[in-house]
């Protein structure tokens, strides 16, 4: 007992004030890119063509957030002439196609549905469905438990049950394998019931588009509120996304 | 020993250097080896240019490892029988390519997907329906018995699998894991010919997210004896450092889990916060907390200067004690210790027989490790690690990994001490060797990661085979569960914490 005391003592109070006050993340996390419209377009073109997720729409001079790794590879190419990331990690949208952009994203809190505040504002309970992806989406989904997220305060949770949920939070590009456990899990939610797409996988396949053994866009399975962009989205980005559209 | 090719970690050779022998002389020679000292790092199938199905297989014997091939037709004499390690590797090959091996004593599917020369399904699947899954779960009959069955979705945030249990009472007889609902094709796509050239780095860090350092590497390394590229050594103590963050990040967590799972909570919280810390040490590298973006072929994509290099060293410096300290109380808590004792054992000698490795091979005794039997990039500057307690259970297991911890705590800080700049390499396309093989391994944070592959005569990718250690090591968890309470499932899992996205590929 005296050494939990002692080691309690040592690991101090480390909950973060989020979203009261901001968070610092180090410099080089790579959060909402802007593309500049400036851009010679010849070297938009290239860096357009050397992007392994075809995320850059050179012609439109677009990025599309649904796709991206955020691996940093145009930023990278181009010099930041093209793309810079910023450090901002408040990613997150309502409709799929707000997530191609040069740099913007609608306010998130603005445009959820009002019903889903009043439903599930002071209280979410969520079921996460793993289908297919890397495991780094959920092993960043589950941090949220600990203690400098602390996800609970904000009474959200992740249970057990589909019975006991509002929602799903799906990971992965919902493999073949999975389909049927994925449709299975939401159908066993009461309705009105909340779909949450995480990472650029379930939004769009991520690095695995285009193989044959997975859907590759939860949205054609059942429809999205929700989409947060990230390979994975970084905890504070799920974080800001769950806060601003349930709060 | 002319029917094996003596080869290195990482370095490519011609393809027709490879001997080619008869099928009872493969047989002989790989049972032989295997039965003996050695074990199987690669067994797998391909295709040839002339769509001929070869075998091919890369034995590891003390420190040196071999390769060697075979034609086998479309159906062989298991290897199986003669020795249990090739059980998996057997079943991936008839759920790949429709060959069987007869007389196979659990020949059922692996990942649930039909293969690749529209032969007919093995297991005889049809994969256009939802659950394809054709096949009678292993029963204990009696009046008895009773069956729980769990998953593929999980009470909590983790990849699904399927956990067939026969109990009487509390006791588990037997367990069954049926994996594959996190198949999504990475080999095939891996080895597409118009794949763009920039995609494979990406795809390579997402076959387990949490070994996206370790997986990577393999790639890179593969790619680089291929395509003859030399790594800059500032690179290389990089690339090392990164796969030991990884490391102390993933056991620290485990550490946590395992706490979790015996209600000793105060400790899982702690760890947990930890293990971010350390993840954010990857960001500081990669900008990414999985270190996805890091690693790519000739390098790494970004600059790490005194800057990263410091604040790397200074955390270390300051979660240093505490990582002790908070090892000390979970190591010493009477509560802990009486439930990671003896629970969940696999002895030494079903560890070799079924051929585990890395963090549950060296909890039972088996005394192998990548980084001092194939050594790459910087391993030379790491230093032995060595474990105390190696009887096999939870115990071991999670002793083990508070060894690796401040063994790789202690390596970081001196691979970051250095005051070289390690300078980033621009992404391009590398032409490969035509007709060529190479073979990399590395010492992930769950054992053994390897990636095998093979060049046509155009130097296209032939057959890209990658293996993760969970590969190995899922047989161990079922019969770790042999008479142990069910209750006790969660915590031999955490102590084993496989990766199902790394098996399911």
């Amino acid at each position: 007992m005296l050494k939990v005391i002692r080691n309690r003592r040592e690991q101090g109070y480390r909950t973060s004030k989020y979203p009261r006050e901001p968070v610092q993340l180090y410099a080089r996390y790579r959060g909402l890119p802007t593309v500049h419209q400036d851009c010679d377009r010849e070297l938009a073109r290239t860096c357009a063509g050397a992007c392994p997720q075809q995320a850059i729409d050179a012609d439109n001079m677009m990025i599309d957030l649904g796709r991206c790794t955020f691996c940093g590879q145009c930023e990278i190419q181009s010099r930041g002439k093209l793309v810079t990331f910023s450090n901002n990690f408040e990613l997150g949208a309502c409709n799929r196609d707000e997530l191609v952009t040069s740099g913007s994203l609608p306010a998130l809190a603005d445009h959820s549905k009002k019903h889903f505040k009043s439903l599930f504002g002071r209280s979410l309970q969520l079921r996460q469905i793993s289908a297919g992806g890397c495991n780094a989406c959920e092993a960043d989904t589950n941090v949220l438990g600990t203690p400098f997220f602390d996800l609970q305060r904000f009474g959200i949770d992740f249970v057990a049950s589909p019975r006991h949920a509002d929602g799903i939070l799906v990971t992965g590009p919902v493999s073949h394998n999975m389909q049927q456990a994925v449709l299975a899990t939401w159908e066993a939610i009461p309705s009105p019931r909340v779909v949450i797409a995480s990472g650029c996988c379930a939004i769009s396949g991520g690095p695995f588009y285009g193989s044959s053994d997975i859907i590759g866009d939860l949205n054609s399975l059942i429809p999205v509120d929700l989409y947060i962009p990230g390979c994975p989205p970084h905890p504070m980005t799920t974080l800001h996304a769950l806060l601003s559209f349930f709060k | 020993m002319d029917n094996l090719l003596a080869i290195d970690n990482g370095k490519a050779i011609p393809r027709s250097d490879i001997p080619e022998l008869d099928f009872s002389v493969f047989r002989e020679t790989v049972v032989q080896i295997v039965k003996g000292a050695g074990s199987p790092v690669q067994f797998f199938a391909y295709e040839d240019e002339q769509k001929k199905l070869r075998l091919l297989t890369v034995l590891r014997e003390d420190r040196q490892l071999y390769v060697t091939g075979c034609l086998p037709g479309d159906e062989y004499p298991a290897l199986t029988r003669e020795c249990e390690k090739f059980h998996l590797f057997e079943r991936e090959i008839a759920e790949q390519f429709g060959v069987r091996p007869t007389g196979h004593p659990w020949l059922k599917m692996v990942r649930y997907h039909a293969n690749q020369r529209q032969k007919q399904d093995i297991f005889g699947n049809d994969y256009r329906q939802p659950i394809p899954g054709n096949y009678p779960y292993f029963k204990v009959e009696g009046d008895a018995v009773h069956e729980v069955a769990v998953g593929p979705v999980h009470a909590g945030i983790i990849e699904p699998g399927h956990f067939r249990f026969q109990c009487v009472g509390e006791k588990v007889l037997h367990l069954e894991i049926q994996l594959g609902y996190q198949h999504r094709g990475v080999e095939t796509l891996l080895e597409q010919k118009k794949l763009h050239p920039g995609r494979r780095p990406l795809i390579a860090e997402s076959i387990a997210g949490d070994t996206a350092i370790g997986h990577s590497l393999c790639h890179a390394q593969a790619i680089e004896a291929l395509a003859g590229l030399e790594v800059e050594e500032s690179s290389q103590r990089i690339r090392s450092a990164a796969l030991e963050i990884e490391r102390i990040a993933n056991h620290i967590g485990d550490l946590g889990a395992l706490c979790g799972d015996v209600a000793f909570t105060p400790p899982l919280n702690w760890l947990g916060r930890i293990r971010g810390e350390f993840l954010n040490l990857l960001l500081t590298l990669a900008g990414n907390r999985f270190g996805k973006g890091l690693i790519r072929p000739g390098g790494i994509a970004l600059p790490v200067t005194t800057e990263q290099r410091t604040l790397i060293r200074e955390k270390i410096s300051a979660e240093r004690a505490g990582i002790t300290h908070v090892c000390d109380l979970l190591f010493s808590a009477h509560t802990v210790l009486a439930r990671f004792e003896h629970t969940g054992t696999v002895s030494c000698g079903d560890a070799d027989r079924l051929g585990l490795v890395g963090v549950a091979g060296r909890a039972s005794g088996l005394d192998y490790d990548v980084r001092t039997s194939f050594p790459s990039e910087a391993c030379h500057l790491l230093g032995p690690c060595s474990n105390q307690r190696t009887a096999g259970d939870v115990y071991s297991r999670a002793s083990v990994r508070r060894e690796e911890i401040s063994h790789s705590l202690a390596a970081v800080y001196r691979l970051l001490a250095e005051e070289r700049d390690a300078v980033p390499v621009a992404a391009q396309t590398h032409p490969l060797a035509a007709e060529s093989f190479v073979v990399t391994l590395n010492e992930a944070w769950r054992g053994e990661v390897s990636h095998c592959l093979l060049t046509d005569d155009t130097g296209a990718i032939l057959r890209y085979k990658v293996k993760d250690p969970s590969f190995h090591n899922w047989s161990g968890l079922a019969l770790a569960l042999r008479n142990q309470g069910i209750s006790d499932f969660p915590l031999c899992n955490k102590s084993f914490n496989l990766s199902y996205c790394g098996f399911d590929l």
